[in-house]
């Protein structure tokens, strides 16, 4: 998920759970303490005394998630953004797959969906759940939404091929 | 059947759980409190109880399965067996620096041995809970030395799996072989709940688990009941059979439990705390004041001693090793426990439950103050420290230059 050159430590806490962190690159050392009970510790060592935490942060796992989002997928929707800014004729799209659509059950490599729209399908999201750049051979369903990029008209085009 | 016993229940409760919140707000574990109420009711106390003390005995009882089950609960095979590859040399210096004071003191009272290993172990283990939810309220938990002091924890829990079967043999009065083969069953049935956790937790925690709570509360609770019942009856001490069934469950089926046993774990582990309480004459604390002070300065030293030393050899600073130290100097639940093995066996061993009782309950106060001392302690150690360096390096500047000036003229 994260690159390489970002070297994280990570320690187990018997009775209690398990700590990662990492030395930013501005010297300071931050982690967090992920507590068995899904209780999140958000921890900033001290500048002085780099074996203590000048800044304990509790998040119970829910603030976690919206935290990580931020920090996390929320990067990527914003690159995605910047993304479509950069190339003006690009846009992004959701298109559903329809229960009983010819597609569902079949592969996504059976729609042929870049040759015959220009369409790219970058995402599928099934189940609340993001299948990131799904290969050929992804089983369809019906229920299933795909992130598509691509021009306008490929885009509508692409709707169009899969619930025909 | 007057109502007597609910009635002298109900007060007993109804008391340890206001003395509970008063504890909360003082921010105080409220372990002595029970202690100090269970010495008030009682054997030579204030108010003599006349219904429910049998209850009460038998709700001690279930209070030290339900207290090893939960400790069990909180460790996992794999966490046990790295912890003690990794720190065994530190676990061995806690256990010799710590056990040896309170031998000497029992020696010096002219106990029967099986008590002077009971005092031994009283001295030797630091209160997991009070120490872990110390760490947490002082916001330690993501602390350089944390690991350190939690391993320290962990081996002396696991040591205790070793130690009780040794301390129940000797209390029993079992002959050389006897003994020898009680602990070698319990030996056996460690290494044998060790290797049912690691190759097959998964698939004893599929069994046990239920989606229901109250299902998993009966089948959870009844298990760790009768595995220790079954360790009772082979001299094996019952309290390592709960906390071998605590170990050999993991995952979910350790975490579900964990949130359905903790409430009850806290009824009958205070109901434990006052039973011991009940059992000792407060008449007898006095004359055992002066021994258990001396105690307490002589093992607290030794415990920050090897916190700090235990630290060190992790790498920590300063400032960390004095925070380890000062962190793990309470003692509670374990040390009583003991005692309370001790006492209920009939050795003659005059004062000990007393002096255990004044032991606890003078470190089970100080042991939190003491750890909230180290923030503050450790900076100014560590402070110290650095302000001797640079003096020194002054020093020896100015020593270097005069030496310069000397040559030339």
């Amino acid at each position: 998920m994260y690159d390489d050159d970002v070297d994280i430590t990570e320690t187990k806490l018997p009775g209690i759970g398990i700590r990662h962190d990492f030395l930013t690159d501005g010297g300071r050392r931050v982690g967090v303490v992920s507590h068995r009970n899904g209780q999140r510790d958000l921890v900033v060592f001290s500048k002085d005394d780099p074996d203590s935490c000048s800044q304990v942060l509790q998040m119970s796992g829910a603030e976690a998630d919206a935290l990580a989002q931020f920090l996390g997928s929320g990067r990527i929707i914003e690159k995605l953004a910047t993304l479509s800014e950069q190339i003006s004729s690009l846009a992004t799209g959701k298109v559903r797959i329809a229960h009983g659509s010819r597609y569902d059950g079949l592969s996504l490599g059976a729609t042929k969906a870049r040759t015959r729209t220009g369409a790219s399908i970058v995402a599928l999201m099934r189940d609340k759940e993001v299948v990131p750049s799904p290969g050929p051979q992804t089983q369809l369903r019906g229920g299933d939404t795909l992130v598509v990029v691509g021009t306008a008209e490929a885009i509508d085009g692409f709707k169009q091929l899969v619930n025909e | 059947m007057s109502g007597l016993l609910l009635i002298e229940l109900g007060i007993i409760v109804l008391v340890l759980g206001l003395l509970g919140r008063l504890a909360g707000r003082i921010g105080l574990s409220p372990i002595p409190l029970y202690l100090l109420v269970g010495l008030a009711f009682g054997t030579g106390g204030l108010v003599p109880l006349a219904a429910s003390e049998n209850f009460i005995g038998t709700g001690a009882e279930i209070g030290v399965v339900l207290l090893l089950l939960l400790l069990g609960l909180e460790y996992s095979a794999s966490e046990l067996t790295t912890n003690l590859r990794q720190q065994a040399p530190a676990g061995l210096v806690n256990m010799v620096a710590n056990a040896t004071p309170g031998a000497v003191v029992g020696i010096l009272l002219h106990w029967p041995a099986p008590a002077v290993v009971a005092m031994a172990g009283i001295t030797y283990t630091t209160s997991s809970g009070i120490t872990a939810k110390v760490l947490a309220d002082l916001g330690r938990l993501g602390n350089r030395e944390t690991p350190v002091v939690l391993s320290l924890l962990v081996l002396e829990d696991l040591s205790m799996a070793a130690y009780l079967p040794v301390l129940t043999a000797m209390l029993a009065g079992l002959s050389l072989a006897a003994g020898a083969m009680s602990v070698a069953l319990a030996l056996a049935a460690i290494s044998v709940a060790l290797v049912i956790a690691l190759r097959f937790g998964r698939a004893l925690s599929r069994f046990v688990f239920s989606e229901n709570q109250e299902v998993l509360l009966l089948i959870v609770f009844g298990l760790a009941l009768l595995v220790a019942g079954v360790a009772q009856s082979l001299q094996v001490s019952e309290a390592v059979g709960a906390f071998l069934v605590g170990i050999a469950l993991s995952g979910r089926v350790a975490e579900s439990a964990r949130a359905v046993l903790s409430p009850l774990r806290d009824l009958f582990a205070a109901v434990f705390f006052v039973f011991f309480g009940l059992r000792t004459d407060p008449a007898d604390i006095p004359p055992m004041l002066l021994p258990a002070i001396a105690l307490a300065v002589v093992t607290a030293l030794t415990k920050v001693g090897v916190g700090i030393w235990a630290a060190r050899r992790a790498k920590i600073g300063l400032a960390g090793q004095v925070r380890a130290g000062t962190a793990i100097v309470s003692r509670g639940e374990f040390n009583i426990i003991i005692a309370g093995l001790a006492t209920g066996s009939g050795i003659v061993a005059p004062g000990l439950g007393a002096l255990a009782a004044a032991y606890v309950l003078i470190l089970a106060v100080a042991g939190p103050l003491i750890a909230r001392a180290g923030d503050p302690l450790g900076r100014w150690v560590a402070g110290r420290a650095a302000r001797r360096g640079e003096l020194r390096a002054r020093r020896e500047r100015a020593a270097a230059t005069s030496e310069i000036r000397e040559l030339r003229t």
